[in-house]
């Protein structure tokens, strides 16, 4: 696996028809789209259009209302969400909700030896949650606290506690949120590694689009739970439909 | 950490050999206070197991009742050795905690609603007791039929040293157990399902078996708790085994004492339990219920300002001081 500068890929995630309602109140219709293995495809829209929401469905915290979501030749939906990260997919939280009362290496060991699809042991999870501390950049105080960790910080630990558990796909839900633009570009760095070096396919939720069209091969636009457009980054942004999805914010525009 | 070592080590060896020193009197009821102390510990530290991950039990009693009037009855009715009553109560009560855990897992009965829930099961236990007079004897209780003489089969003894021991022995096993747990990888888990259920849930976490397990776990030990208090006694009565006044009195003295520490429960219950023998001294059986009024007020006044306990803060505090020394950098 692994390329990804073009050349057709195994479809990793196939979502078909997506719908999601909370009462009466539609917040995805009928959305379609697909992700392919190994590329870093970025999926946008204003505070509100669904996307969140689509990574609950995704990842099983929420039930769609109808719609089918396949990763690989495997349906999801109705799944539990421990069932589908131990198929391999695991997903970040816009707001990090780190488990306070365990320190930051306890955060990823925990998940290193739940997540993972076959149990290691707990000294081995000790190790790998380690191992990827140090690829996100948390090395330093792994025993202490997560109050001690800032914005950034949170949401380092977010993405290594989703790494912890294996995943083949990873979701990530505005990983930029809240931080400096020093911080913005480490964290694209971090992504764009977390593809390349543990070949992990992402799909990146941002709602600031300017750093993330820099790293991503392909977007997903979303407004008010609609895909309303789809393709190269470039296209994307110049897109009418999109410009206008996001009118008064073009600020956000690369 | 050194100087935990020792002190532990003197206590215990202190505890092995109280029986040997020459008390006068007093022996009977010092031995009578101190097993009641153990076994209620333990029962404690069953207790704790869950409410230190957010599920606070009201209804333990339950547990208790079920345990204690199984083996008495299967012992009374059909002669069936304690030891093996003991093990159909292990089930039976496994059962009920199954039964209990697993719908208020699924519908997400949390917090508050899950100490009403569980709240209401220990009365249903206390109430099922007493409805079946006819067995148990209803709420008069029930004498354990003496076996006339010293008998490993009836699990009756009329040296309390035996007990004692037994009660000794209890208490550690329950450390042990409670040791175990907060080591194992299985207390982050728990830690965090404790938190935040979605995030647990989405680190692979099977939130519904965690819950489950660490219930019945809790159960059967708080079950085996009572069948040792029964056995000690030798009577059951539904309001000193089942029903809201013994589970209060659990959660009471395991939050004096402190949820979240090995030797929480045991400092709580060990302080209720004098407490009680003081001012049954004191005050005699005119003011019964005094000592509850006491641990009422107690427990307010705890719950607001040490949240921890007794024994949770006094370790915590010990303990901050020489940490604090290397200062943590921050990371960003
Ligand atoms: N659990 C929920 N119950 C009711 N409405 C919700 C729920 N989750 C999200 N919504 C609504 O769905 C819409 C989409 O929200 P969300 O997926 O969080 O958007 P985004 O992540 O794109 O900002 C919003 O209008 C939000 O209020
Ligand atoms: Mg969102």
């Amino acid at each position: 696996m692994g390329g990804h500068l073009g050349a057709p890929h195994f479809q990793m995630l196939t979502v078909t028809g997506l719908t999601k309602r909370f009462g009466g109140f539609t917040a995805l219709n009928a959305v379609s789209f697909e992700v392919k293995e190994g590329e870093i495809l970025g999926l946008i829209g204003p505070n509100g259009s669904g996307k969140t929401t689509l990574f609950n469905c995704v990842s099983g915290a929420l039930t769609p209302s109808s719609g089918s979501i396949r990763f690989g030749a495997q349906e999801l939906a109705g799944l539990t969400p421990d069932r589908i990260c131990h198929l391999g997919i695991a997903r970040t939280f816009q707001i990090p909700r780190p488990f306070r009362k365990l320190t930051i290496l306890e955060n990823v060991a925990v998940a290193a030896h739940f997540g993972a699809a076959q149990r290691s042991s707990e000294a081995e999870a000790r190790r790998r949650a380690l191992e990827i501390l140090g690829l996100v950049g948390l090395a330093t105080t792994p025993h202490a606290p997560t109050t001690l960790l800032g914005a950034g910080g949170l949401k380092k630990l977010e993405l290594a506690r989703a790494l912890a558990t294996g995943p083949r796909l990873l979701l990530a839900d505005e990983s930029l949120g809240g931080l400096d633009s020093s911080e913005m570009a480490g964290a694209a760095d971090l992504l764009r590694r977390i593809r390349g070096e543990l070949h992990i396919t992402i799909v990146w939720v941002e709602h600031i689009m300017a750093t993330l069209m820099r790293v991503v091969d392909r977007v997903v636009v979303l407004d008010h739970g609609e895909k309303i457009a789809e393709g190269k980054p470039r296209e994307v942004a110049e897109d009418p439909k999109v410009v206008e999805a996001y009118l008064g914010e073009k600020v956000v525009l690369a | 950490m050194s100087a935990g070592r020792v002190g532990v080590g003197v206590l215990l060896a202190a505890l092995v050999a109280a029986p040997f020193v020459p008390m006068g009197g007093m022996r009977q009821y010092i031995f009578h206070v101190l097993i009641q102390i153990f076994v209620w510990s333990f029962i404690g530290g069953a207790w704790a197991l869950m409410g230190r991950f957010g599920l606070v039990s009201l209804g333990h009693g339950a547990f208790l009742g079920l345990g204690a009037y199984t083996t008495t009855l299967l012992w009374n009715f059909f002669g069936l050795t304690p030891w093996l009553g003991a093990l159909v109560a292990v089930v039976l009560t496994a059962a009920l905690a199954v039964i209990v855990a697993y719908p208020c897992s699924r519908f997400q009965v949390i917090g508050h609603y899950f100490g009403l829930v569980t709240l209401a099961v220990g009365e249903v236990v206390r109430l099922l007791i007493i409805a079946e007079r006819d067995w148990t004897g209803g709420s008069l209780g029930l004498t354990v039929r003496p076996a006339g003489a010293d008998s490993l089969v009836a699990v009756q003894f009329a040296d309390k040293r035996v007990f004692y021991y037994a009660a000794l022995v209890l208490w550690a096993l329950g450390l042990w157990v409670w040791h175990r747990v907060d080591r194992s990888m299985a207390r982050s888990a728990m830690e965090a399902i404790g938190e935040d259920e979605t995030a647990a849930a989405s680190v692979g976490i099977h939130v519904t078996r965690f819950k489950i397990a660490i219930t019945v776990l809790s159960a059967v030990l708080t079950a085996v708790g009572g069948i040792a208090y029964a056995q000690y006694i030798a009577y059951v009565n539904p309001d000193t085994l089942a029903g809201i006044g013994v589970s209060l009195r659990i959660v009471f003295a395991v939050v004096l004492g402190g949820m979240y520490a090995l030797l929480g429960p045991t400092v709580g219950t060990a302080l209720t339990i004098a407490l009680a023998e003081v001012l049954r001294v004191v005050f005699g059986i005119t003011y019964v219920g005094m000592a509850e009024t006491i641990y009422g007020l107690l427990l307010i006044v705890f719950i607001i300002f040490l949240p921890s306990g007794i024994y949770g803060s006094v370790r915590d505090l010990l303990r901050r001081r020489p940490r604090s020394q290397p200062a943590a950098p921050v990371t960003a």
